[in-house]
């Protein structure tokens, strides 16, 4: 049985504990407003720039010849995975569901015998990861210093990835971030940006259209695909920033509940244990009076 | 029969523009491009330059980059650069035209990105004028 002095002391720290779990949350509400927005208004962007390219490639009648980022190397033999997470942790499963659904590709990969290569953006995820895969991973990244994640920080990712690609180190690059679904859904994804993935939406849209190029197709593809790994790139990280914000304060609302149950119940013991003294003291003191 | 169509100028952050125009002008990667309605599909890409839409009144956007996608009487235009003229800060011009200039300068720039800087030079000292 702890002391009474024992009890006001932890109920002091499970307080203060409160106190901040609560501050971080509403911080990290604030923050969301802000990152969802920004991942909402980014959104067009990507979709349309992923809508031309569909449409390009289904004008090229000549695959052979086209851009090797776009069709693969015709090979399937080394991967590249890209993993975002946050810098900071206290945001809930978070940067575990980014690591856990990239490492059991991770482990598919390599029992089929591939070559894995690992970049990671973030400090979170590449210590989670850097356990078991230290060996592969080749890259890290970290934009901690950050505020804000620009449309920059996505061009040196993906200009490394491209620079990576033209020198033949990999045949498919997968990213892996959370998506953005809402407050206190974020689904991790899998997703492959080169070569290109076209059979997804290939079917839904049937008209196509003949386009008028210029210069012509291939200079335009080069140029855009570049620049559609770097929008896919920044896709993520911006739902990857709405996702943890999101993340973080569904957790830390759940913390500031667990700790506001848990005063309850310290006090409720506090209480018990100070009446039992008082009737404890009057025991004493009415015995002893009856003694007289 | 009207003789408008919409126009889109979308960013990484944001859509800046979505609006009726009756013809637009861009800096098409080989010239000036006009469109106007029913204009066939076209894909291009954006060579630094100035962006003109006019409707009632005129619109103008400094580009430095960007993607065009013209189809189905809708004028999509993906770029990271765009900026409204109208609120266009004087001292942005001239560091950018610094910029630009002491790249141009740079001789490893290649032919190609000298083609492009040389634009992006004309088109800064003609907005700062």
């Amino acid at each position: 049985m702890p002391s009474l002095d024992d009890l006001k002391k932890r109920i002091k720290s499970v307080k203060s504990t409160q106190k901040i779990t609560k501050a971080m949350k509403m911080v990290a509400a604030a923050k969301l407003r802000k990152a969802q927005e920004r991942a909402e208004k980014g959104r067009p962007y990507s979709q349309k720039m992923q809508n031309i390219i569909l449409n390009l490639t289904k004008s090229i009648n000549d695959l052979q010849n086209a851009p090797k980022i776009l069709v693969g190397t015709g090979e399937d033999k080394k991967y590249l995975c890209v993993v975002l997470t946050a810098d900071r942790g206290l945001c809930g499963g978070f940067n575990s569901n980014i690591c856990k659904l990239a490492k059991k590709n991770f482990k598919k990969i390599l029992s089929e015998g591939k070559d894995l290569k690992i970049i990671t953006v973030g400090s979170k995820g590449l210590d989670q990861i850097k356990r078991e895969y230290e060996k592969h991973v080749i890259k890290k990244f970290s934009f901690k210093e950050k505020k804000q994640i620009n449309f920059e920080e996505a061009n040196i990712v993906g200009n490394e990835i491209i620079s990576l690609f033209n020198q033949n180190e990999f045949d498919k690059c997968i990213l892996f971030y959370n998506n953005f679904k809402n407050v206190i859904t974020q689904i991790p994804q899998a997703q492959q940006i080169i070569p290109t993935e076209l059979n997804k939406t290939n079917n839904l849209k049937e008209k196509v259209f003949s386009y008028e190029f210029e210069p012509d197709e291939d200079e335009i593809l080069e140029d855009l695909l570049p620049k559609n790994i770097s929008t896919q790139i920044f896709k993520a990280l911006l739902e990857n920033a709405a996702s943890e914000q999101g993340s973080r304060m569904t957790a830390m609302d759940n913390a500031t509940r667990n700790a506001g149950d848990l005063v309850d119940k310290l006090t409720i013991n506090y209480n018990r244990s100070r009446q039992a003294s008082i009737t404890k003291e009057l025991i004493e003191i009415i015995s002893g009076a009856e003694s007289l | 029969m009207s003789d408008k169509f919409t126009v889109e100028i979308i960013t990484p952050d944001q859509s800046i523009l979505k609006s009726e125009a009756s013809e637009v002008t861009i800096p098409s990667y080989e010239g000036q491009m006009g469109i106007l309605r029913d204009h066939i599909p076209l894909i291009t890409f954006l060579r630094p330059g100035l962006i003109l839409i006019k409707n009632q009144d005129a619109n103008k956007f400094y580009v430095e980059e960007g993607t065009v996608e013209f189809s189905n009487n809708n004028l999509l235009i993906l770029t990271s650069t765009a900026k409204d003229l109208e609120n266009f800060d004087k001292s942005l011009i001239n560091t950018l035209l610094q910029q630009a200039k002491k790249k141009f300068k740079d001789n490893n720039s290649t032919d190609k990105e000298k083609y492009i800087i040389s634009y992006q030079i004309d088109t800064l000292k003609e907005i700062s004028q």
